[in-house]
């Protein structure tokens, strides 16, 4: 089988034939609008908790959608839940819902 | 010749509603087919938004050579009536009645709908500052700024050192209810740093954007000159809000998604790419007529691929901006389409349709 | 000799289960509360509030007076099955006092006199103590409830005679105790009729008179059809009286308990309390919360209002999406009758979805004196006027999307010559109600811990805020000393001081009264005031308490753009229906939610007075 190298630092690659997207299935169910993020960063632009810390709420999501849930649970709790996000998201994705539905989720996890 | 305003113009007669580039071109296609044509604007001159622009893209010819070339064609061939707005419409035989505001009523054999397109009020977008900072203008004050001559400048008349185009400003937005894309105003974003460029080769110019959609010919060599010849900067990431300096220049909040870092950038000049918006006349039109919109409120023809000028109303035909967002070269394209379909309708042959 | 027969058993064994239902749960909802509160309830029993809660019972559960206000036809419903049935055991007892011949009269006499009396062939017509008082009386509060019968079964399928569009879907156990409860009266009149028929007299304008009739027709058979219903109308009580624990009507003696209460000062807290059950016991299930509830009347979304979403909690069967889905607007608790505070309960419950995270706030900065942080300030008092009011102006997290908010303030404070400090003109630290409003309320003390250090440290003695949600939460949760203002009370101070010159605006505007500042801060007055002195007001048939959400509403966490749209979009309808210029608001997010879909100006109050100043 052809690797393309992959193996050679496996901690770099987000090995995406073996990520568990089971959270991720979670979640699109609690939250179908985050289906349509094309992460465009204008949430993460204007987040409150954006302006102190290194908390970037595009990417958080955006490996969550490609299975890399590592980082969610300590990143999600740094959100303020003040609502910026949803209100300038061109899509209409409801980010704090799907921020509410991580942290129940990463509950389940442990 | 017959004159064109003569109304016992023997055969048949179009009247077409709106004096822009979709109803100039169907009137010239029209004329030439020897159809007797009246034209509809409400405005005081014909030519649309044509007239608002500067250099077209993508080789950024003068708009008014083409808006020259269009109005020649109608000279003495098309009766042209500005200041006019239609108040209702009748069906009248097997055409239509059409009484104007001013009272006065035209019988037509056939309508065309070459309504176009608004632009979008930026003030909506208010966390731009569009309308609150003095420094932020839309693609349309800028391409007004280059019809004048004068050189581009910041409110107080200071040369820009750095200045700012914000994509998807009204499209693709849920937030302002317009979930389309535009079309045009990714090329028009390039191809207006270009020009600021050419203008002021020591700016430096910042595209903001989501995406880049150079989809026509030309369009994304004109990416590559951007880049290669006039070293403007393309940046990933749409705006979220703006600030206004003591200095009034502006303070964009913006995520580089492409290092996912926020990045602080400051500009002279931001520059606002409005997209388009259909006209409450055309969904005024359309209600009374009974033809179909679609959720976007542009027009929608009985059949996106091959029949994409007619509507639901026999005689009732549609071309240009009003179907949804359109470059010049596609609606001259599209307004010929609509100047056959109207001259088959009038002169039914066996029309072949895939 | 104690009268007895076996068909009282039914009633007998419901009502001793019910009292012991109730007698466990009083005691159990008393003892759950905190220390200090079981102090209230005990003085309060000694103290005027008992006879202020009494009026209180007498008003409101039996008269229903809130009930009338809503609806007259409603409130006369259900007044006369409350207000009926009491009445009828009040005087019952009385009536079996004056006629009994024995000195021990069991709970089910007064219920069944009539069988007894007859039973022991006294003629009770004979005696001279007012024969003919009760005999009306009993039938005429009879009467009474079943007229109430009548409008309960006619508004099944005409709700809307009663000012009710949608009523509430029952489930099973109410179905059964409703059943049982619509069969009481009736049963007990014909119970009382035949019996009445049969013996011959003892009856009142109906009874006797239907009795006679029915006897007529009956015959012997009288006797045992009698026999039958009084089994029947034991039966129906005992089924009512054992049910009702468990069904809506439980609201009966829980919200005497929730009355007593209030009226001896015991609240509810942020945290699931003995308050809160006891309130969750006293919903009746009237369904007034449903047709108020714009998630339902704009939405469609039927399934999640205050007394479904009330009684999944009492059924321990709380989901996240009932939790969740709610504008926390306050309008069904502004509607409710019995005056449940279903948007506090909604936060409670919130908790529990919420996530049992720590939030992680430990990245918001130290404060410090140091001239380098963006935090830090000089102290805004000025040393040679002491009294001199020192504003700090706090724009909020929202107040950024809409920087013409702030532009018109900046402007409008410069033009009065006021020197302040723009608290959050560097960035916001959210004020913590959003978080709050997702059941997190420790998590958010963070959030405001953070605020208020840096408000404190100003020393500044007046807060300006445009934000309703911010101000809301600064009155209710900062524990400031100092003077907390939206800016709407603020201009209009200024105003009066006359330090804004202005002219009239002559522009027709309605505006628009945002859930927090409203129903929320019970502020209606100063945002008309000030606008009124600038602007041509247009009425609007819902303001005030009854104003409608703007759909922008940070408290409902699970709702598609669409159906915020349906909200906006129908409450502009209703604002815009006298044909107004300009739609002010007093909050940026219901600006930016009106923004999106209107069609005239949508301007903040802020703006709306800048632009009035003559320049």
């Amino acid at each position: 089988m052809i690797d393309f190298g992959y193996s050679i630092r496996k901690d770099r690659l987000i090995d995406y034939d073996k990520n568990d997207k089971r959270v991720l299935k979670h979640l699109k169910d609690h939250e179908p609008s985050v289906l349509t993020c094309i992460a465009c960063g204008s949430c993460t632009a204007t987040c409150s908790a954006g302006q102190f810390v290194d908390f970037n709420i595009r990417l958080v999501q955006t490996l969550l959608r490609r299975g890399e849930i590592v980082p969610l649970k300590t990143e999600v709790q740094k959100c303020m839940l003040c609502g910026k996000c949803i209100l300038v998201c061109p899509r209409g994705v409801n980010m704090r819902n799907l921020i509410l539905a991580i942290q129940t989720a990463t509950d389940k996890l442990k | 010749m017959q004159d064109p305003n003569d109304l016992h113009y023997p055969g048949k007669r179009v009247i077409i509603i709106g004096g822009g580039v979709a109803g100039m071109t169907a009137a010239s296609r029209l004329a030439d087919l020897g159809e007797q044509v009246i034209l509809l604007e409400k405005e005081e001159v014909i030519g649309g938004h044509l007239r608002n622009w500067d250099r077209l893209f993508p080789n950024r010819r003068p708009g008014y050579q083409v808006l020259d070339d269009l109005q020649k064609s109608l000279d003495g061939r098309v009766g042209i009536r500005c200041l006019t707005t239609v108040e209702s419409i009748l069906p009248q035989g097997s055409g239509f009645q059409i009484l104007l505001a001013s009272g006065e009523s035209l019988a037509c054999d056939a309508l065309l709908l070459a309504t176009g397109f608004d632009l979008f009020d930026a003030t909506k977008k208010e966390e731009y500052g569009y309308g609150i900072y003095e420094n932020v203008i839309t693609s349309a004050d800028l391409e007004a700024m280059f019809r004048s001559g004068k050189p581009v400048m910041t409110a107080r008349g200071k040369v820009p050192e750095r200045v700012g185009f914000v994509h998807c400003v009204g499209s693709r937005d849920e937030k302002v209810g317009n979930l389309y894309c535009s079309k045009v105003c990714c090329v028009t974003g390039v191809k207006q740093a270009i020009e600021i460029k050419e203008q002021l080769p020591e700016a430096e110019l910042f595209g903001f954007y989501m995406d880049l959609r150079m989809f026509d010919r030309h369009f994304e060599e004109m990416y590559y000159e951007a880049q290669q010849q006039w070293d403007i900067n393309f940046l990933r990431g749409r705006v979220s809000e703006c600030a206004e300096n003591l200095d009034h220049s502006i303070v964009l909040k913006i995520e580089d998604t492409l290092t996912s870092r926020p990045l602080r950038i400051t500009v002279d000049l931001l520059v606002l790419l409005i997209g388009f918006i259909p006209r409450p006349e055309t969904l005024r039109l359309a209600r009374m007529l009974e033809i179909a919109m679609g959720d976007d409120h542009f027009l929608e023809p009985t059949d996106e691929h091959t029949r994409f000028n007619h509507t639901a109303r026999p005689g009732v035909f549609i071309a240009g901006a009003n179907k949804g967002p359109l470059t010049i070269s596609h609606t001259i394209a599209d307004a010929s389409s609509a100047a056959v379909q109207i001259h088959n309708f009038l002169h039914p042959v066996n029309e072949v349709h895939p | 000799m104690i009268s007895f027969n076996l068909f009282v058993l039914p009633f007998s064994l419901g009502l001793i289960y019910l009292l012991y239902m109730v007698i466990r749960w009083w005691y159990k909802w008393v003892k759950a509360l905190p220390e200090e509160e079981r102090e209230k309830f005990r003085k309060g029993i000694f103290s005027r509030n008992f006879f202020s809660a009494l009026k209180e019972v007498f008003l409101e559960s039996l008269i229903h007076r809130k009930m009338f206000k809503r609806n007259p036809l409603l409130g006369y419903m259900h007044m006369s099955f409350a207000f009926g049935w009491f009445l009828l055991i009040l005087f019952g007892n009385i009536e079996s006092r004056i006629y009994s011949t024995s000195h021990v009269n069991p709970p089910y006499y007064p219920i069944f006199l009539k069988f007894f009396i007859h039973d022991k062939t006294v003629l009770w017509f004979e005696i001279n103590t007012v024969p003919g008082f009760f005999r009306f009386l009993m039938d005429f509060l009879l009467l009474f409830i079943l007229s109430g019968l009548v409008l309960a079964i006619i508004k099944r399928s005409k709700s809307n005679w009663f000012g009710m569009k949608r009523t509430t879907q029952y489930q099973l156990t109410d179905k059964v105790a409703l059943v049982c409860l619509w069969l009481i009266f009736p049963v007990r009149l014909f119970a009382e009729s035949f019996t009445d028929g049969y013996y011959g007299g003892g009856g009142g304008f109906i009874t006797q008179h239907l009795g006679n009739l029915l006897a007529l027709i009956f015959q012997k058979s009288s006797r045992h059809i009698a026999y039958a219903l009084w089994w029947t109308y034991s039966l129906a009580l005992g089924i009512f009286f054992v049910t009702l624990p468990f069904s809506r009507y439980w609201h009966i003696p829980t919200e005497v308990l929730l009355i007593f209460f209030r009226h001896f000062g015991i609240t509810p807290k942020k945290v699931s309390s003995s308050f809160t059950d006891v309130e969750i016991g006293a919903c009746s299930r009237c369904g007034v919360c449903i047709d108020v509830c714009q998630l339902g009347s704009a939405a469609h979304i039927h399934d999640i209002q205050a007394v479904y979403f009330i009684r999944s909690v009492r059924d321990e069967q709380v989901n996240r999406d009932i939790a969740l889905r709610c504008l926390v607007c306050g309008r069904c608790q502004e509607a409710c009758p019995v005056g449940i505070g279903a948007d506090m309960i909604r936060l409670i419950e919130r908790n529990t979805f919420s996530g049992s995270h720590d939030a992680d706030f430990t990245y918001l900065p130290e404060l410090s004196s140091s001239t380098a942080s963006p935090y830090s300030f000089p102290a805004l008092k000025s040393p040679s006027s002491p009294s001199q009011p020192s504003i700090l102006y706090f724009a909020g997290c929202m107040t950024h999307l809409t920087p013409a908010i702030i532009k018109a303030m900046k402007g409008i404070l410069k033009q009065a010559g006021i020197s302040y400090h723009f608290l959050d003109e560097a960035g916001t630290v959210c004020c913590g109600r959003p978080m709050m409003l997702s059941g997190k309320h420790e998590q958010a003390r963070k959030l405001v811990q953070f605020n208020r250090d840096l408000i404190l440290r100003s020393e500044a003695n007046t807060l300006v805020t445009s934000c309703p949600i911010c101000f809301r939460v600064f009155r209710e949760e900062y524990n400031l000393d100092i003077r907390v203002l939206h800016h709407s009370q603020y201009l209009l101070e200024l105003i009066k001081a006359g330090k804004i010159p202005l002219q009239v605006y002559h522009r027709r505007v309605v505006y628009h009264d945002p859930c927090d500042l409203g129903r929320g801060s019970q502020e209606y007055n100063a945002p008309r005031e000030l606008l009124g002195k600038v602007a041509d007001m247009v009425g609007v048939s819902q303001e005030r308490q009854d104003s409608l959400c703007c759909g922008g509403s940070l408290g409902i966490y699970t709702i598609s753009p669409q159906k915020r749209d349906l909200i906006t979009k129908d409450a502009l309808e209703k604002l815009t229906l006298s044909d107004p210029e300009i739609l002010a608001t007093a909050c940026p997010l219901c600006k930016k939610t009106f923004s999106k879909h209107a069609e005239i100006e949508v301007l903040d109050i802020a703006e709306i007075v800048y632009d009035a100043i003559p320049k």
